[in-house]
């Protein structure tokens, strides 16, 4: 059986030191080490930005698209072979941004495939530009008099729009996020984990003292329903959405299962010969 | 009856109407019921880029062997208004007929051009509608159509079992008397017929398929099960086709949110191990054109079609046009290795889409299929079929065994070692055979770099991969002697054409070839070359309005003094005559 040790490549991360991509692939690895997974039969799809060398830094497969790209790839392999866990990751810039109409047809979908974002408020590869889920009056380089815009609201859109898995962690608490990961990976289902990852060289905002003092965390709320739609947005409305935990989940029919030509095997493991009665068949439907 | 038509070699017939009346389907019904019997059909469609109030018409040529091209003339129009008259009298030739719908149009405004054209006012909505339903005046009309060209009503009878089958026998007698009656009413007013050419085929045994079904159908013999295309004309059809036969057989089709995520999601397809692709016209090309460097670059295998059409823009979404090449030969930022395939006929779409995916996994790169509109959505038809034909061919997959014997995590999947360039893939899911498809520059088991020599390795290698690739081997067009003077070149569906001009001018004395390029990147250098050399003068027919295909020859092969451009770009196909005359000197439109 596959340990820790699989998911681990030679290659160093090139992150900055401190920063909290870090935590999200130490936590992915042994949330995937503790499924059992065989890194042979995970797929890690990733887009651009910092976030996006995650897939060179895991021991599965592994594809580094394009900046927003992820998920119609990750979508592309999922469909192909459901019997692969299938991950996709990214930055708040990549999917948030550039990505999100990919995002919100991959959750309606409910493709069966975790997505990570890795949200740091900014964009960090390009060295500190507004990102989509920064704060109105965020000063950066591309905003240096505030960010006239409201933030994207991903967890919510989530929610609202059909996928089945919603949750937050942040990189200040690994224990959490790798809890998390496994809990998405192993439900069937679109699984949004909007991952918290500070960025220590251009945010100086959003820091991890921020985040500690604005987070509230749903594991220590003993009640607390993630079935319950309502709920779920009242409680990210009241604390500003900076909320940890599984925020929502629910059971409903994943695309692979429901598609046109959908198939218990996975298309890859079909055979491809046509048998002569079958191409008889298609000529009649040509006469 | 006219003296002379009885020699007919074809017979050119054609519906038109306001779109959105049924002008397709009733040319259908006799476009169906003539194949069934063993014609060469060749039927074009047009139609405008609005769904009511357009005018859209459907002609039909009938011949004795397979036709490519639904010809310049017309025998018989059959219009159920002015606007068909006006726009397309002009096709018809002496001794034709036109045959309208005279409940509405009560006095047809016929143009006077000065030829013999037998006019034939039917009531054909009203007889319908006497029949009980208005909807039937389409097989009132078929039926008129047989008694113009001689056959018995009861041709159409086993079309209309089989079209009406779930609705009943009712539904099935009262279109049988709405054929009869249209029949019956030509038969009793009017006295003249067109004779069809003799009938070669065999009964029930002629396929009748568009370019889209040949892609479509070829695709899947060729082992691809994952479309993934976003809704274009005139490439939706393949989503059609695909959606009507890949679910038997484990297929899978996704309409994708855009083009990008298309063509994405078909990288994705691939690179798990399945063929996969997309189809689609210039505008989704355009925005596929970011994925195609990621497939080049990591070299993944990927088939696009494009099914051309007018551009740029929207263009001229309806019409047709072969004004992509530039784009599909040089598009996308960047440099990677592509192959781009330009199969002529609806039957080589069939056959050449397995080139597609056996390219495409052989060289790890991007494959693209260039059709048109004209090819894509014409029907004609095939004698047959022969799927056996088709073969996958998968071979750069490593295999488990080999797979077995590399230390764990130094599988090199970019491995620069190897002469060709290309260096055999794993798919996920193979033990041993991890590695990170990249779209960022990387060394050899997919690890980013930016050090300039791997960088350029790197390139290299990737650029090597098409120098054993000969284009010529998948397909060139040549026909005439070994000397001639006048060279016809032309790539795609302008094959039709240029091979009936090619005939024309031969019979007329010129010392004529014809030459079609089918691959048209990488360019078959050396025997367009060679051909060019003996020609004095080569005309290189370009669907398009700055002759791509005669720049691309230059580019490649030279003799820029030889070469003349013969172009068309108002939307419709080039005719036989457009052709002819622009080889003659005598200006395209002469
Ligand atoms: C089409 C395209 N546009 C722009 C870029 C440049 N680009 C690279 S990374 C990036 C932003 C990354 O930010 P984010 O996704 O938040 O990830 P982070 O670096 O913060 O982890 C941008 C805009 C690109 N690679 N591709
Ligand atoms: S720039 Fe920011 S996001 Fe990128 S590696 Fe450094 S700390 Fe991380």
């Amino acid at each position: 059986m596959a340990t820790l040790k699989d998911f681990r490549v030679s290659e160093k991360a090139t992150w900055c030191p401190g920063c909290g991509h870090f935590t999200v692939l130490a936590a992915l690895q042994a949330a995937s080490a503790n499924l059992g997974i065989e890194p042979y039969n995970m797929v890690l799809v990733s887009g651009i930005g910092c976030s996006g060398k995650i897939s060179q830094h895991f021991g599965s497969y592994g594809f580094h698209s394009l900046h927003g790209r992820t998920l119609p790839v990750a979508t592309g392999v999922q469909l192909n072979n459901h019997d692969l866990v299938v991950v996709a990751a990214g930055g708040d810039g990549d999917g948030y941004g550039i990505g999100i109409g990919h995002f919100m047809h991959a959750l309606r979908r409910n493709i069966d495939m975790t997505y990570i974002v890795m949200d740091n408020h900014i964009y960090g590869l390009t060295t500190g530009q507004t990102s989509p889920t920064s704060h109105r009056g965020f000063k950066s380089k591309t905003s240096p008099a505030g960010s006239a815009e409201e933030p994207v609201r991903p967890v919510q859109t989530a929610i609202i729009n059909g996928a089945s898995f919603v949750a937050q962690a942040f990189s200040g608490d690994v224990k959490q996020m790798t809890r998390i990961m496994e809990e998405a990976i192993r439900h069937k289902g679109f699984s949004l984990i909007n991952a918290f990852s500070p960025c220590v060289t251009f945010n100086k905002v959003n820091t991890y003292d921020w985040f500690k003092e604005n987070i509230y965390n749903l594991d220590e709320i003993i009640d607390y329903d993630p079935t319950d739609k309502f709920a779920a947005l009242r409680v990210l409305e009241d604390h500003g959405s900076v909320v940890t935990g599984v925020i929502y989940q629910e059971e409903r029919p994943v695309y692979h299962e429901a598609m046109i030509g959908a198939t218990k095997d996975p298309t890859v493991k079909l055979d491809l010969t046509l048998q002569a009665e079958e191409i008889e068949a298609i000529k009649n439907s040509l006469r | 009856m006219k003296k002379g038509v009885n020699n007919l070699k074809d017979l050119k017939w054609k519906v038109g109407g306001a779109q959105g009346e049924g002008i397709d389907s009733t040319g259908e019904i006799f476009a169906i019921t003539l194949n069934r019997m063993g014609y060469y059909l060749f039927a074009y469609r047009h139609f405008m880029s609005l769904i009511k109030g357009g005018h859209t018409n459907y002609k039909v040529r009938i011949a004795s062997q397979p036709v490519h091209y639904h010809g310049d003339d017309l025998d018989i129009l059959l219009a159920f208004d002015q606007r068909t008259i006006d726009e397309n009298f002009h096709e018809l030739k002496d001794g034709s007929i036109l045959i309208y719908d005279s409940s509405k149009l009560k006095e047809a405004k016929i143009p006077d051009q000065g030829k013999k054209v037998n006019v034939c006012p039917i009531p054909i909505y009203d007889i319908a509608q006497q029949l009980g339903n208005s909807i039937m005046k389409n097989m009132v009309a078929a039926g008129a159509s047989c008694a113009a060209v001689g056959l018995e009503p009861s041709v159409f009878h086993e079309v209309i079992e089989g079209i009406f089958q779930k609705k009943g026998e009712n539904i099935i007698n009262a279109n049988k008397e709405a054929i009869k009656k249209g029949y019956d009413y030509y038969k009793e007013n009017f006295n003249f017929k067109l004779e069809l050419p003799e009938k070669t085929g065999k009964p029930n045994k002629n396929l009748f398929m568009t370019g889209n079904e040949g892609i479509g159908l070829g695709a899947l013999t060729a082992g691809c099960r994952f479309l993934a295309a976003y809704p274009i004309t005139p490439a939706t059809e393949i989503m059609y086709n695909a959606l009507a036969h890949f679910p038997r057989f484990g297929g899978k089709i996704i309409q994708a949110e855009d083009e990008i995520a298309a063509c994405l999601m078909a990288i994705g397809g691939n690179y798990a191990g399945v063929r996969s692709m997309t189809s689609t016209s210039g505008p989704g090309l355009s925005l596929m054109m970011e994925a195609l460097g990621l497939a080049g670059i990591s070299e993944t295998p990927l088939v696009i079609v494009d099914v051309q059409r007018g551009g740029p823009a929207t263009g001229l979404p309806t019409k047709t046009e072969q004004s992509d090449l530039n784009e599909m030969i040089y598009g996308s930022h960047g440099e990677i290795p592509r192959i781009v395939i330009t199969p002529t006929t609806a039957e080589e779409a069939f056959y050449y889409i397995q080139h597609a995916f056996n390219l495409a996994e052989k060289y790890q790169c991007p494959v693209i299929v260039g059709t048109d509109m004209f090819m894509g959505m014409s029907k004609k038809s095939i004698s047959d079929l022969d799927f056996g034909k088709i073969k996958i061919n998968r071979d750069e997959i490593i295999s488990d065994e080999e797979l077995q014997k590399i230390e764990k995590g130094m599988f090199k999947r970019y491995n620069l070692e190897t002469k060709t360039g290309i260096s055999p893939r794993s798919i996920p899911g193979q033990k041993n055979g991890r590695y990170v498809a990249l779209g960022n520059e990387h060394e050899e088991t997919g690890y980013e770099i930016e050090d300039p020599e791997t960088r350029v390795k790197m390139m290299d290698k990737r650029m090597r991969k098409l120098k054993h690739f000969d284009p010529s081997e998948i397909g060139i067009y040549f026909s005439g002697e070994d000397q001639f003077d006048i060279l016809l070149i032309g790539f795609g569906s302008t094959f039709a054409q240029i091979d009936e001009a090619y005939q024309e001018l031969k019979e007329k004395g010129e010392k004529v070839a014809h030459l079609q390029v089918k691959v048209v990147y990488p360019f078959p250098r050396k025997i367009v070359g060679e051909q060019i050399q003996k020609a004095a003068k080569v005309f290189v027919v370009d669907h398009n309005a700055t002759g791509q295909l005669r720049q691309l020859i230059q580019k490649e092969v030279g003799y820029h003094e030889k070469l003349t451009s013969i172009l068309k770009y108002d939307g419709n196909p080039f005719s036989v005559r457009e052709i002819v005359n622009g080889v003659l000197g005598k200006g395209v439109n002469a």
